[in-house]
């Protein structure tokens, strides 16, 4: 463990003032070091446990005290504070909910656990999050089967489960089993500026042809059609063609990339992907995008300076502060690149993030539970879109109800895809020097040579290479 | 007394020289040990490869290009960062002719000394800031700012062609004051005589300059060159923050101190990283000993 401090790059004098540099001292590593999870199994403590019943689905001590530790960033805490503890209390008056926040969960939580005395329920996320895969192959984390089979809290007849996006269970499941409930939901498209798109009687494509059509109508009326940030952001371009190739041939093709297939990134989807945005890139960006930052160019698209922004939708929450009145968000699938697309134009990406979870050794697991159950329930959901601004895996938790355009443009989309949402790829978090690559190959193929062939051979060459370097582990989905 | 001595001398030395062992000469040896084995950088270290991190380097394209972009820096850093500064040196020392037998700068030297020292007064992270405002690629960028209109903005940093120019700039803007300063020293301890002998002689400044200023500061000079090459080794903190896609725009402007920290912080291959360390290390040291060989010359007693 103390090998962190004798990291081989320690070889130069510079060290220091390249640490500072880059603001990133030796402390976070360490963390991540000690990130091995004890399992002791030793000491297991009596856990409170009530009898089971329709109102009482997973069997909680309704006297039972129920601890909770939130992260504190980007959502706040208020969601917790001010909408799910009273909702869980209105239930169970007699279980004391006891809050407290970090910045650092690893820091606070990871010592609790190795000491046998976690937390019942517990928000892992932030810079310093735990390794989320060695929690629960150290058998920290509850099973959550039996929470996803209870009924929901506030929607009749429907279990947990089914009141749930596509994928939501399954991005918490870890061989099979779910751990962790996903929470937030983030939804990836072309963003626009609804209001601009209106005055100029513009509507959003649904095929390549038209999106090309309205790129020319836009470039002519001397707007920017489409842009994203080369310097720092080239992902959101990634990401937007790999949607492309999702749509071409589903979400199999980039599943193959997540599993370092061969000839994953030659598949003719990703060509043809690759071609349509290629077209794109020659003809309507703009060439300095390539050295700009992301909040750049979403501040170019706030001034109406840039049409379409590929982006995820905490896109409008990002830019709150820059947004002129009068500016509204509003997110479009994207468009189908061929007519033989295999999913529906209206299909998108979108995925869960933010783990919450239940201490599978704490004092009242069952209680950590019924407080994500609360979590799940329609009322918590819709509050928390309200407070933060970001969706719930909770499906249609905000539907009819106005909180900001770009929401609600999400949300309609969503809806509108109905079950052509899907999770999209991995192998950006899994594989860190392909996720480099593939940056780099955007840009190239964006702003330089527009060369669709050039870009699959690049990445196959890539994903081969990472296929056969033993060094790194492999991780595989179905 | 004599006794006395070396429980004296060792006393001194014990504390510094421990913590340089620890700190420095072990961390050497760890990094010799882990470029041998194949290694994540969490976990034990178990997978022993011999030299196989150093064959992947080789088929490495982008380690290839790194070093092109080091020795870039290598070659012109020193040498416009040693020109510029032994001609300011000059000038604020030496430049303003003599006035009753005192050899002077230019007008208002004094505050060009302070100026031409600024820049090293600034963290390198906030000169990259700067700097990436200075070259930025649209008419919001400093330099872009000044063009009319109607021109295409230059990309800079963006292009490919130019973004390791960009760069050298800056590292040669940001060293030239502490050179000026160095050389400024060096040049006050050339004896006054020997200018005003040369200068009763006939002397033009330029005679001056080329005669008796380089050949006497020759040792400050030499010294500065090895300084300067091993900051082209570095560059790290100026391209991880100013360059498109760090070390882009598609491996441009990479340099192999990025290469060695994006290895073992972010790509988890810390083996690799070692590898790549134990490279520099023996670079910079036959840089070094090239420099110091090859301009050793007899230095001139004044």
């Amino acid at each position: 463990m103390t090998d962190i401090f004798t990291k081989p790059e320690l070889d130069r004098r510079t060290l220091l003032r390249r640490a500072a540099a880059v603001g990133l001292l030796a402390t976070p590593a360490v963390s991540m070091l000690s990130a091995c999870v004890g399992s002791s199994d030793e000491g297991t403590q009596d856990q409170a446990t009530g009898t089971k019943s329709a109102d009482n689905p997973l069997g909680i001590d309704a006297k039972a005290g129920v601890e909770i530790v939130i992260f504190n960033g980007g959502l706040g805490t208020k969601y917790a504070t001010d909408v799910d503890t009273p909702l869980f209390n209105k239930k169970w008056p007699d279980a004391k909910v006891t809050y407290s926040q970090t910045e650092e969960i690893s820091t606070i939580i990871q010592p609790r656990i190795n000491a046998g005395n976690p937390p019942d329920m517990i928000n892992n996320s932030g810079s310093k999050l735990m390794d989320f895969g060695a929690i629960v192959k150290a058998g920290q984390a509850a099973d959550l089967t039996d929470l996803f089979a209870a009924p929901s809290l506030d929607i009749a007849g429907k279990t947990v489960a089914d009141t749930l996006v596509p994928g939501a269970v399954e991005q918490g499941s870890y061989d099979g089993k779910p751990f962790a409930v996903n929470y937030s939901y983030t939804v990836f498209g072309l963003w626009y500026n609804a209001a601009l798109f209106k005055k100029n009687n513009w509507t959003p494509p649904t095929t390549w042809a038209e999106f090309t059509a309205l790129c020319d109508k836009i470039k002519a009326a001397g707007i920017t059609p489409f842009g994203f940030a080369g310097a720092n952001a080239s992902y959101y371009m990634v990401r937007a063609l790999l949607t492309s190739a999702g749509k071409i041939g589903t979400e199999q093709v980039l599943k193959d990339i997540d599993n370092l297939k061969e000839g994953a990134w030659t598949n003719d989807a990703i060509k043809q992907a690759a071609e349509a945005w290629a077209g794109i890139g020659k003809n309507y960006i703009n060439k300095t995008f390539l050295g700009l930052r992301h909040t750049e160019v979403q501040l170019q698209q706030n001034q109406d300076k840039v049409a379409f922004y590929p982006c995820g939708s905490w896109l409008e929450n990002e830019q709150a502060k820059d947004t002129p009145s009068g500016f509204e968000y509003a997110i479009a699938p994207y468009p189908s690149v061929t007519a033989s697309d295999k999913l529906p134009a209206t299909a998108i990406n979108a995925a869960a993030g933010e783990i919450y979870f239940a201490a599978a050794k704490g004092k009242n697991p069952q209680g950590g539970k019924e407080y994500l159950r609360t979590m799940l329930s329609k009322e918590a959901a819709l509050e928390f879109t309200k407070l933060t601004k970001s969706l719930t895996v909770v499906a249609g938790a905000s539907d009819g109800v106005t909180i900001s355009p770009g929401l609600t443009s999400a949300n309609d989309a969503v809806t509108k895809a109905g079950k052509d949402v899907f999770m999209g790829y991995l192998f950006d978090t899994w594989y860190k020097k392909l996720d480099d690559e593939s940056r780099a190959a955007a840009n190239d193929l964006m702003f330089s040579d527009y060369d669709a062939a050039k870009f699959c051979e690049r990445m196959e060459k890539a994903s081969q290479a990472v296929a056969k370097d033993s060094s790194v582990t492999k991780f595989t989905r179905s | 007394m004599r006794h006395g001595k070396y429980p004296f001398i060792i006393g001194f030395l014990v504390v510094p020289v421990a913590l340089y062992a620890i700190f420095v000469v072990w961390a050497y040896i760890q990094a010799f040990y882990l470029s041998v084995y194949e290694w994540s950088g969490l976990g034990p270290v178990e997978n022993f490869v011999g030299l196989g991190n150093f064959r992947k380097m080789w088929d490495d394209t982008l380690f290839w290009q790194s070093i092109k972009h080091n020795v870039f820096l290598l070659i012109f850093l020193p040498i416009i960062t040693v020109i510029l500064a032994l001609i300011f040196a000059f000038l604020l020392n030496v430049g303003g002719g003599q006035k009753g037998g005192v050899t002077r700068g230019v007008w208002g030297s004094k505050v060009y000394r302070i100026i031409f020292f600024f820049p090293q007064l600034l963290a390198l992270a906030i000169v990259a800031v700067i700097f990436g405002r200075v070259f930025g690629p649209d008419k919001s960028g400093m330099i872009n700012g000044l063009f009319p209109e109607s021109w295409q903005p230059w990309l800079f940093l963006a292009d490919e062609r130019y973004a390791m120019g960009c760069i050298l700039v800056v590292l040669v803007w940001q060293a030239v004051g502490f050179y000026v300063v160095l050389f400024s020293a060096g040049m006050g301890n050339i004896p006054t005589e020997v200018y005003e002998a040369a200068a009763i002689d006939g002397a033009s400044r330029m005679t001056l300059f080329f005669r008796i200023t380089i050949p006497l500061l020759w040792n400050t000079v030499q010294v500065a060159w090895v300084y300067l090459g091993i900051a082209a080794f570095d560059a790290f903190a100026l391209v991880n923050i100013m360059t498109v896609d760090r070390g882009g725009p598609d491996g441009a402007t990479s340099v192999l101190s990025l290469m060695i920290y994006r290895n073992a912080f972010e790509f988890s291959q810390a083996g690799y990283a070692s590898a790549l360390g134990v490279v520099l290390f023996f670079l910079t040291l036959t840089f070094a000993w090239v420099t110091l060989s090859a301009t050793r010359r007899e230095s001139v007693e004044a």
